[in-house]
C-alpha cells in the first residue's frame, strides 16, 4: 500500500532540498565549489569574459581621452545607449533584492537556495549600471563634486536637488550600499564555515579576517537574525523606490512618450521582470556546470518562471494601457509619439520589445515549457533581449521626434557605444564568475534551516 | 587597548574581572537541534544559568530556552534612520534655500515635495548601516580571539553539529559535575575548555 499512497503534502511542495541526508552534506556540497579548482566550463567562459572586459578598458579609456563626442548621442537624442544600458542593469539588479527582501518578508523558503547568486548580481549589475552616467560626464574624476554634495573649492554650487537626476544619485547609490551590505551580513556565517574547513593557513587567514570572528552562538544568531529582518523591510520599499525614482528621470520631463504617472509602477514589474530573467540565465548554467540539480530544483525554477510571467503580463498591460491614455489624452503630440513608436523608423524596436516581452512570457502558462530547462534558458534570454529593447524604445522615440519637425533625427551607435555595452557584459561576467570560484553561492547556513524544517515537517512535528 | 580603555571606564560589558579564570567553561556536542533544546532546557532546570548555544543556523526555541531578552537592535536602528531624515531635510534646506538661492523654473527654493526622495533615501541608507553596524557593536564582532575556538570541535558549529557551553563564569560551575551532566543529555564529546 505504501507505494501506491502519495502523500498530499510532498505532491503539493516538493522538497527544496534533495538528497542531502544531513547539514554536512550541504556544507560539503557548496562549500567545495569553492575549494577546487574550477571545471574547464568556468576557464571557457572566463575565456570570454575577459576580453569583453579588456574591450570595456579600451572603450572607456578612448572616451575619456577624446570626448563624449565619440558615443552616438547628439541632438535630438540626448540619451542614447548610455542611459539605455544604465536603465537595463540597475533592472536586472532589482531581482536579487526582491529575492532576498521581499520574498523574506513573505516566507518563501524556496528564495534560499538563490538568493546569493541573485544578490551578488544586484551588485555587479548596479556597478555596470554605475559606469554609465559616471562616463557620460565626461570626467569621471570630477564626477563626485558634481554628483554628490560634496563641499569644495572648485564648484562654489551646490546641486539642485529638485531635480530629479540627484534623486537618482541618491536612490542608486543608497541601493548599491545597501544591497552589498545584505550581501556581507547574509555571507558571514558561510565565511564562518569556510573558515573553519580552510585547509591551507592563507585560506584561513583570509576567511578568518572576513568572517570578522562569527561563531554562530544564539546570543549572535539573535541580533543577527534582528539586523537580516530590518534589512530586509528597509530593503523592501528601497527596490521599489529605486526605478521609481529613476523612472522620475523620464516622467518628470515634459517630453510625450515620457511624460505618464503610468511610469513607476511599470518601470518596477519591469524591473524585476527582467531580474528574473537574468537570474534564470545564469543559475540554468551553474546548476548545470556544479550539478546543483538537488539544491536548484525544478521548483525553484518553475517558481521563477511564475514570476516572469506575473511581472511579463503586466508589463505588457502597461504596454497596452500607454497606447489607450495616449489616445485617450486626445492630446495630438502624445498620440504621434505613439503612432511614431509603432509605425515609425524605429518600428523594428518597437516590434522586436513586444515580441520578446509580451509574447515570449505567456509560453510560461505552460507547466511542460515552465519545468523544461531548455526552453525556460531560452525564453529567458528573449526577455533580457526585450527588456534592452524597451528602454532604448522609450528613450529613442520619444526623443528622436519631439515637438519640432525641423530638429528630428535618427540615432545609430557607434562602435564605442556597442564596444561599452559588450563590456559591461565582460565586466558583469567576470565578476560572477569570480563570484561562484571564491564565495559560497548558495546561502549554506540558510539552505541548512530549510532542510531542519524539512527533517522535523517529515517527522510529522510542526 | 580600547577594550582595556572601556573596562578603565567601567561600561557595561567590557568590565575584566580582577582575576581572570582558568577555564572558559564545559562545552557539549550534540548531533541535533531538539537535542541541544532538551539540553539546554534540563541544564536550565538544573540551575545553571551562564550558558550558551553554537549552532550552524538561528534554532528557534534557544533563545527563549536560554532565557535571552529581546534584541535592542531595532530601537538603534530607529534613531539611525529618523537621523538620516533629518539629516536629508537639513542638507536640501540649507543648500537650496540658504546658502545658494537659485531660482528654476519659478519653483520654490525648499518644499517637501520634491524633497521626499532624498530623506526617503538617506532615512534607509543610516537605518541599513545602523542595522549592521549595530549587529556588529552587539556581537562584538569582530572578535578575532574566543575562548570558544580552544574547544576541539568548535568548526562543528559552523557545520552539522549543536554546542552548548556552560561557562565558567556560572556560579554552579564545578568542571565534573558538568562534564558528567552535558554528557549524561547526550553530547557527543565534552571537553573542559582554557580560557
Amino acid at each position: 500500500m505504501a507505494d501506491l499512497a502519495i502523500d498530499p503534502r510532498t505532491e503539493l511542495n516538493p522538497p527544496l532540498v534533495k538528497g542531502a541526508e544531513g547539514y554536512g552534506d550541504v556544507t560539503d556540497q557548496i562549500s567545495v565549489i569553492t575549494e577546487q579548482k574550477p571545471p574547464k566550463q568556468w576557464y571557457m567562459a572566463m575565456g570570454v569574459a575577459l576580453p569583453l572586459l579588456g574591450l570595456l578598458g579600451i572603450c572607456l579609456t578612448y572616451l575619456v581621452s577624446t570626448g563624449i563626442g565619440v558615443w552616438g548621442n547628439n541632438n535630438p537624442v540626448g540619451w542614447g545607449w548610455d542611459i539605455t544600458n544604465f536603465v537595463w542593469w540597475i533592472g536586472i539588479g532589482h531581482a536579487g533584492t526582491l529575492i532576498s527582501a521581499i520574498l523574506f518578508l513573505f516566507r518563501q523558503r524556496w528564495r534560499t537556495s538563490i538568493n546569493r547568486a541573485a544578490e551578488a548580481m544586484t551588485l555587479f549589475a548596479v556597478a555596470c549600471a554605475a559606469i554609465y552616467p559616471l562616463f557620460h560626464t565626461g570626467r569621471p574624476w570630477r564626477a563626485a563634486y558634481w554628483l554628490f554634495p560634496i563641499p569644495n573649492e572648485y564648484l562654489h554650487i551646490w546641486q539642485n536637488f529638485r531635480s530629479p537626476l540627484m534623486w537618482d544619485v541618491f536612490a542608486v547609490s543608497t541601493y548599491g550600499t545597501v544591497s552589498a551590505l545584505f550581501w556581507f551580513v547574509g555571507l558571514i556565517p558561510d565565511l564562518a564555515t569556510l573558515r573553519d574547513r580552510a585547509k591551507s593557513p592563507v585560506r584561513r587567514y583570509i576567511f578568518g579576517i572576513l568572517s570578522l570572528g562569527w561563531r554562530g552562538s544564539a546570543s549572535q544568531w539573535r541580533h543577527y537574525e534582528l539586523a537580516y529582518l530590518i534589512l530586509a523591510g528597509i530593503s523592501t520599499p528601497l527596490v521599489l523606490s529605486v526605478h521609481s525614482i529613476v523612472s522620475f528621470d523620464f516622467a518628470t520631463s515634459v517630453l510625450p512618450g515620457w511624460h505618464t504617472t503610468i511610469f513607476p509602477p511599470y518601470f518596477v514589474a519591469g524591473a524585476v521582470f527582467s531580474g528574473f530573467a537574468m537570474v534564470l540565465t545564469l543559475l540554468v548554467l551553474v546548476r548545470w556546470v556544479y550539478s546543483l540539480q538537488n539544491l536548484i530544483t525544478i521548483k525553484h525554477l518553475e517558481n521563477m518562471c511564475k514570476v516572469m510571467l506575473a511581472t511579463g503580463t503586466i508589463v505588457g498591460f502597461a504596454y497596452g494601457t500607454e497606447f489607450f491614455i495616449a489616445w485617450y489624452s486626445a492630446n495630438q503630440y502624445e498620440r504621434f509619439t505613439f503612432m511614431n513608436r509603432a509605425f515609425g523608423p524605429y518600428a523594428w524596436a518597437y516590434w522586436t520589445m513586444l515580441l520578446c516581452n509580451v509574447v515570449s512570457p505567456q509560453f510560461f502558462w505552460f507547466k511542460k515549457i515552465r519545468t523544461s530547462i531548455p526552453a525556460m534558458f531560452v525564453l529567458s534570454i528573449f526577455i533580457n533581449i526585450g527588456m534592452w529593447f524597451e528602454r532604448f524604445v522609450i528613450i529613442a522615440t520619444s526623443l528622436h521626434r519631439d515637438f519640432l519637425p525641423a530638429s528630428w533625427g535618427y540615432f545609430r551607435p557607434t562602435w564605442v557605444d556597442i564596444g561599452t555595452f559588450v563590456g559591461t557584459i565582460g565586466l558583469f561576467l567576470t565578476l560572477f564568475l569570480l563570484f561562484i570560484r571564491f564565495l559560497p553561492a548558495i546561502a549554506v547556513s540558510e539552505v541548512k534551516g530549510v532542510l531542519h524544517h524539512q527533517i522535523s515537517t517529515e517527522k510529522g512535528g510542526h | 587597548m580600547v577594550t582595556s580603555l572601556f573596562a578603565k571606564l567601567g561600561l557595561p560589558g567590557y568590565e575584566v574581572n580582577g582575576k581572570q579564570p582558568k577555564h572558559f567553561g564545559v562545552i557539549g556536542d550534540f548531533d541535533t537541534p531538539e537535542d541541544l533544546l532538551r539540553a539546554i532546557r534540563t541544564a536550565r532546570a538544573a540551575g545553571y544559568t551562564k550558558m550558551e548555544a553554537y549552532s550552524p543556523f538561528p534554532v528557534h526555541g534557544v533563545d527563549e530556552a536560554l532565557g535571552e531578552p529581546r534584541s535592542p537592535l531595532g530601537k538603534i536602528v530607529m534613531v539611525c534612520g529618523l537621523t538620516g531624515l533629518a539629516l536629508a531635510v537639513a542638507l536640501q534646506w540649507w543648500t537650496g534655500a540658504v546658502d545658494y538661492k537659485l531660482v528654476i523654473a519659478g519653483k520654490p527654493l525648499f518644499a517637501v515635495e520634491p524633497s521626499v526622495p532624498i530623506m526617503f533615501e538617506l532615512s534607509v541608507l543610516l537605518a541599513a548601516f545602523a542595522a549592521v553596524l549595530g549587529m556588529f557593536h552587539l556581537n562584538r564582532l569582530p572578535t578575532y580571539y574566543h575562548s570558544f575556538f580552544n574547544y576541539s570541535r568548535s568548526a562543528g558549529a559552523s557545520n552539522d553539529r549543536f554546542l552548548l557551553a556552560v561557562e565558567a563564569a556560572d556560579p554552579r560551575f564545578n568542571a565534573d559535575q558538568v562534564k558528567n551532566f552535558l554528557d549524561s543529555c547526550g553530547s557527543r564529546h565534552t571537553e573542559l575548555v582554557e580560557a
